[in-house]
């Protein structure tokens, strides 16, 4: 094979290292700002259409 | 209107914000983009097709707002490594296990593209082929990409040292096997 053990093996330490300081940073609590951006683009939508008719 | 595909933007956050912030390295910018990709995805939604990836699409967002900023600020954020290696909190480190300061002060220092690469494959799980699609580039690339920011990490961290490679392996087989190093 091509690939020599330790260059898996070097993969693995790699791989491993950057999941866990992804995971910290999946783990971090996601500011309101984003809740509150999502909420205020939902009723945005919900007045703008209110022309068509169509009952929220 | 029952099914609309933007009641799932709530649950790709967090993954948004990581990604965001492995590529800018930086909370405050990786924030704004993460705002804007969101503005841009709930208006351009209709571009969504449903049933498939929702995350790539999003990040495919996200980066192509980066990229497009970068270029037109001309070069990269100076500072940026610094700000990214702080802003996390550090944990103890167990015996040979790499220090996670060292491994982020190591990522940093990979070229925008790599990091991406690496960040899409390595860590959030993307096959090859999404992650292409994401980065709009051929699989070969991105295959390439991750095998360089791979290659640069150990050499970086200098995982050439047999020593160094023996230990962290040995530390990281305890974490997998849930076994705790007796010494603290």
């Amino acid at each position: 094979m091509g690939h020599t053990r330790r260059n898996d093996k070097e993969a693995e330490v790699i791989d491993e290292n950057l999941r866990r300081v992804y995971q910290d940073m999946l783990d971090e609590k996601v500011p309101d700002r984003f809740l509150d951006l999502i909420a205020q683009l939902k009723s945005q939508d919900d007045d703008g259409s209110a022309t068509g008719g169509d009952a929220k | 209107m029952s099914d609309d595909p933007r009641d799932e933007l709530v649950e790709h956050l967090p993954a948004l914000r990581a990604f965001a912030l492995s590529l800018t390295r930086n909370g405050a910018v990786a924030d704004d983009m993460v705002q804007d990709t969101l503005v841009k995805a709930w208006s351009k939604i209709s571009s969504f097709e449903p049933g498939t990836n929702m995350r790539a699409w999003l990040f495919t967002i996200l980066r192509n707002t980066y990229y497009s900023n970068r270029r037109k600020a001309g070069r990269e954020v100076s500072d940026a490594e610094g700000v990214f290696t702080e802003s996390l909190s550090e944990k103890p480190a167990h015996d040979g296990r790499l220090q996670m300061a060292d491994f982020r002060r190591a990522f940093v220092q990979l070229t925008d593209e790599q990091r991406e690469a690496l960040i899409l494959v390595g860590a959030q799980g993307f096959s090859y082929e999404d992650a292409a699609e994401t980065c709009g580039v051929a699989v070969g690339t991105i295959k390439s990409r991750v095998n360089r920011a791979r290659a640069r990490l150990g050499e970086l961290l200098k995982l050439d040292d047999d020593d160094n490679l023996e230990m962290t392996d040995q530390a990281t087989m305890a974490v997998v096997t849930g076994a705790r190093p007796a010494a603290r």
